[in-house]
């Protein structure tokens, strides 16, 4: 039977977490809590660290100081109950259907059952199209939806995405966006790094701001929106499309 | 150049006659090769494999080592064979020089290194791109071993090819080795040094029109294999 996630995984609780690689410390004092409903989205310029954030509340990586708890676990120890869809998505040579499968047969879930997860998460995420078709050969789009009904096929209490629309055209990004609307809906955490203010105002609930590896300020969408003070931050509220181009 | 058409049709004709020296002749070939290029690839792709994703102390000479390998002289490895199996050697005492088997153990030294270096670059290359993936799925070690396997079977067995094509060519070694005995230790490669040497180059020539045969069956082999590799399944 597939794992289902312990009700303890809220608060997501991050305490003076850093992170370094040979001497360099790219996070520096990050403290933050999430609670259990919602999109929460990281934004911050290039090299501010979302990427590296999200890799160790995943379990990728090891804090060298500082705690990630998932409620009462560890990001190793929460992996069954969170799911991660990366930027660019290693797909299995085979059919978009398998690929699914796959993430069920490694949690040992019965054939029966993963017929039916599998085609549930085919409908949620538009693939029906091309479910027989070679994971290898799908487009960027294509690719980005696969990598989230992988990732949610296992029912993760949390989705931690990084930057899923990154590589796509507009109507992909819409298609990709409203996907995630539904998986939010269905009560599943995202936590989204992202660099596109649109984005940010058409899903998030919260917004976590990094800079130099820092937690500048973790406020709600509306405060953020609102921000009026002189920095990056502000620059990324107001000229979102020049931040990103510079970050 | 009419010598050379003369000795094309009388090959033909002892290949197309089943001529039994011949026929006896492939099949040791065969055998000393498929059974060589067996053990390598037992030996070879764990060992690849190994290397791709286990970081160790000595790793790096490892690596260097078995790269140096795979252009290891074919005659130095008979030569090294050789000195082992003679009856003054460390294993002259089990009596194998002039047998079959010196003369896979040849085509083994010859073999694994290729082998093991081309996995090792294959596997390494997929477990840059999977594993992290894998890892998020809750993949287990073992699960994510038997799937880069999985994913990597058609290149890994592009690198068994290679190792067969470069055993089935190799002279030298199973020259030096073997002896080049008739009905013993005579095989395709030594038999055509040997009858060109002696002036027969019709028995020369259908051997060689066999390996020749051997090498293009290898290569439309491996042109199907990767095109199965990026198409769609």
């Amino acid at each position: 039977m597939m794992r289902h996630p312990p009700d303890s995984l809220f608060p997501l609780a991050v305490s003076g977490l850093d992170f370094s690689v040979g001497g360099e410390r790219l996070l520096s004092g990050l403290s933050f809590e999430l609670e259990g409903k919602g999109c929460t989205a990281i934004l911050g310029p290039n090299g501010s660290g979302k990427t590296l954030l999200l890799r160790l509340c995943h379990g990728m990586l090891t804090p060298t100081a500082g705690s990630i708890r998932w409620g009462e676990a560890t990001p190793v120890q929460a992996l069954p109950s969170q799911a991660m869809v990366f930027q660019l998505p290693a797909m299995l040579n085979r059919s978009v259907r398998a690929n699914i499968d796959y993430a069920l047969r490694l949690r040992r879930v019965p054939r029966d059952e993963r017929q039916r997860l599998v085609q549930e998460a085919v409908e949620l995420c538009g693939l029906t199209e091309v479910v027989g078709r070679n994971a290898r050969v799908l487009s960027g789009g294509e690719r980005q939806k696969l990598a989230i009904a992988r990732a949610w096929v296992t029912r993760p209490r949390a989705l931690l995405m990084d930057e899923p629309t990154s590589e796509l055209d507009p109507l992909a990004t819409r298609e990709i966006e409203s996907m995630i609307q539904r998986v939010v809906a269905q009560g599943v955490r995202v936590i989204l790094a992202t660099h596109d203010m649109n984005q940010v105002r058409h899903l998030a609930d919260d917004v976590l701001f990094l800079e130099y590896g820092r937690l500048r300020a973790h406020l709600s969408i509306r405060d953020f929106l609102n921000y009026q003070g002189d920095d990056t931050m502000r620059d990324f509220v107001a000229h979102p499309t020049r931040s990103g181009a510079i970050s | 150049m009419s010598d050379f058409g003369e000795a094309l049709v009388a090959s033909a004709g002892l290949l197309t006659g089943l001529n039994p020296d011949l026929l006896e002749i492939i099949r040791l070939s065969l055998f000393v090769t498929l059974t060589a290029v067996c053990i390598a690839t037992i030996i070879g792709i764990p060992l690849g494999g190994l290397l791709a994703v286990k970081r160790f102390p000595g790793r790096g000479f490892v690596v260097l080592v078995i790269d140096t390998f795979m252009g290891l002289p074919p005659v130095v490895v008979g030569l090294i064979v050789y000195l082992w199996l003679s009856r003054s050697g460390p294993l002259g005492v089990l009596g194998l020089l002039y047998t079959p088997t010196a003369m896979i153990i040849a085509q083994c030294l010859l073999v694994t290194p290729i082998i093991a270096a081309l996995s090792r670059q294959v596997i390494a290359d997929a477990h840059g791109q999977y594993d992290e993936q894998l890892r998020s799925l809750g993949a287990a070690r073992w699960q994510r071993i038997a799937t880069l396997l999985w994913e990597t079977r058609t290149s890994l067995l592009v690198t068994v090819l290679a190792g067969f094509g470069r055993a089935n060519a190799e002279v030298g070694a199973v020259m030096i080795v073997g002896g080049n005995i008739n009905h013993v230790t005579r095989v395709m490669t030594t038999s055509v040094a040997y009858e060109t040497s002696r002036g027969n180059l019709t028995q020369a020539l259908a051997l060689g029109i066999v390996l020749i045969l051997i090498a293009m069956l290898l290569t439309l082999l491996l042109h199907q294999l990767r095109r199965l590799n990026v198409e769609p399944g």
